[in-house]
């Protein structure tokens, strides 16, 4: 898989005014800083408001790994755009604290669908139709 | 076949078994170690005259004088049921060990009406016996303590399980009542099981109340807060609710921190605020036309 590491690259899919990032593979630090750096490139790009970061398949996260998340939600927000992170499995999550890494200032969020309402929220714009009924109970 | 000794003791079991019980079960009426009617008189002289079957067997078959070998396999495991079943009857430790001791004075009398011509054969035989008797009654006491503690762990695992429920109020609105002291281990048990019910409900809040705490000290205040951390980084918010006087003094004289933690006096305040972030509500029934 790891072909100098140049093939390896985690994909960030544009989904109207966000972005999204999905992240599949066990983070190695190299993968992260190059993904802190491209992400950084199409936020200004795109001019995104919102970064979603699924880490729902991570299983493993170490303490720079950590670090690395709370340094795009800075960055992120420097670059006008919110972040929030979803799908945090419970290992990981006590990890992070135990590690004393409790990620400050990072919104988080169940599921993407969450998130999605989440950042919806957070910028005072309109939700989809569909996830805007679901809040409401109609 | 073991030593003399044995082959006499054998000898006089397989000659005078129906004496030997009958003589037994009067010894123990007059111990009254079962005088409280708790085993009936038939299930006693089944179980006697079982042992006193299986005491021969063990003696007739490749006998050993260790009492770990197969030979006596038979034995334990019978001695094992009978002092699973006294003990569920609450017999003392004595009580049970006495159901085997008691055999030494009808096996004794029979082996003097047997041997008592010959004082050195009398002498060696007593002497095998008792050995093997007390190596039994040993065995009993050894089962009592071994099943006592087996229902010890059991409980106490029944108890942690018992005592840290997760319940869901509403979609997705959890609730984790703590009821007793919390200690490092099962702070962590809950923390786990309640992280893992949040992603099979995927709830938005979490109440963790806390009225049925006594007393709370550093550790598991700090055990708390990083349950409360760990929950928001998976995006679930805990409010907690139900802390006592005295343990608001201890957590605000420890100096931590519970600004970023929502608290309420009791469960019900807890529940509105979840409710109300979750933009429900709870409105009379007849509202509702």
């Amino acid at each position: 898989m790891d072909e100098g590491g140049l093939a390896e690259r985690i994909p960030i899919l544009r989904m109207g005014e966000f972005l999204l990032v999905t992240i599949q593979v066990d983070m190695h630090d190299r993968l992260a800083i190059r993904l802190q750096e491209e992400l950084t490139q199409r936020i200004s790009a795109t001019r995104a408001k919102g970064v979603l970061i699924d880490i729902t398949a991570l299983d493993i996260v170490d303490s720079f790994i950590g670090r690395i998340l709370g340094n795009i939600a800075q960055l992120s927000r420097v670059l006008d755009a919110q972040t929030v992170v979803v799908g945090m499995q419970p290992a990981v999550a006590i990890t992070l604290v135990e590690l004393g890494l409790p990620l400050p200032g990072i919104r988080t969020a169940l599921n993407l669908e969450r998130g999605i309402a989440l950042l919806h929220a957070a910028l005072g714009t309109s939700p989809p139709a569909e996830s805007r009924h679901d809040r409401r109970g109609e | 076949m073991g030593s003399t000794g044995e082959n006499r003791l054998l000898t006089v079991l397989i000659e005078n078994r129906q004496k030997l019980v009958d003589d037994w079960i009067e010894e123990q009426s007059a111990l009254k170690v079962w005088q409280n009617g708790l085993i009936g008189r038939a299930e006693l002289t089944e179980q006697c005259t079982e042992f006193v079957q299986l005491l021969s067997g063990t003696l007739n078959s490749d006998y050993s004088a260790d009492f770990k070998t197969a030979a006596w396999d038979a034995l334990r495991d019978f001695l094992r049921d009978i002092v699973a079943s006294r003990l569920e009857q609450g017999f003392t430790p004595m009580a049970i060990a006495t159901f085997v001791l008691s055999f030494k004075q009808p096996l004794f009398e029979n082996l003097r009406r047997a041997y008592g011509e010959d004082a050195g054969a009398l002498v060696e035989t007593i002497w095998s016996s008792t050995a093997l008797i007390d190596k039994l009654a040993l065995w009993t006491t050894e089962v009592f303590q071994l099943e006592r503690e087996a229902v010890i762990t059991r409980q106490q695992q029944e108890m942690l399980e018992l005592s840290t429920p997760v319940v869901q109020l509403w979609r997705g609105i959890l609730a984790l009542p703590l009821v007793g002291t919390l200690d490092s281990s099962r702070t962590q048990e809950v923390m786990e099981s309640l992280l893992q019910q949040i992603v099979e409900t995927s709830a938005q809040f979490v109440i963790i109340d806390i009225t049925g705490v006594p007393t709370v000290d550093t550790q598991v205040a700090q055990y708390l807060l990083k349950t409360v951390a760990a929950a928001r980084l998976m995006g679930t918010e805990c409010i907690i609710s139900g802390i006592r006087p005295q343990i608001a003094q201890t957590i605000i004289h420890l100096g931590l921190d519970l600004s970023s933690v929502t608290t309420k006096a009791v469960l019900a305040d807890a529940f509105a605020v979840a409710l109300a972030r979750s933009n429900l509500k709870i409105c009379p029934a007849s509202d509702h036309g």
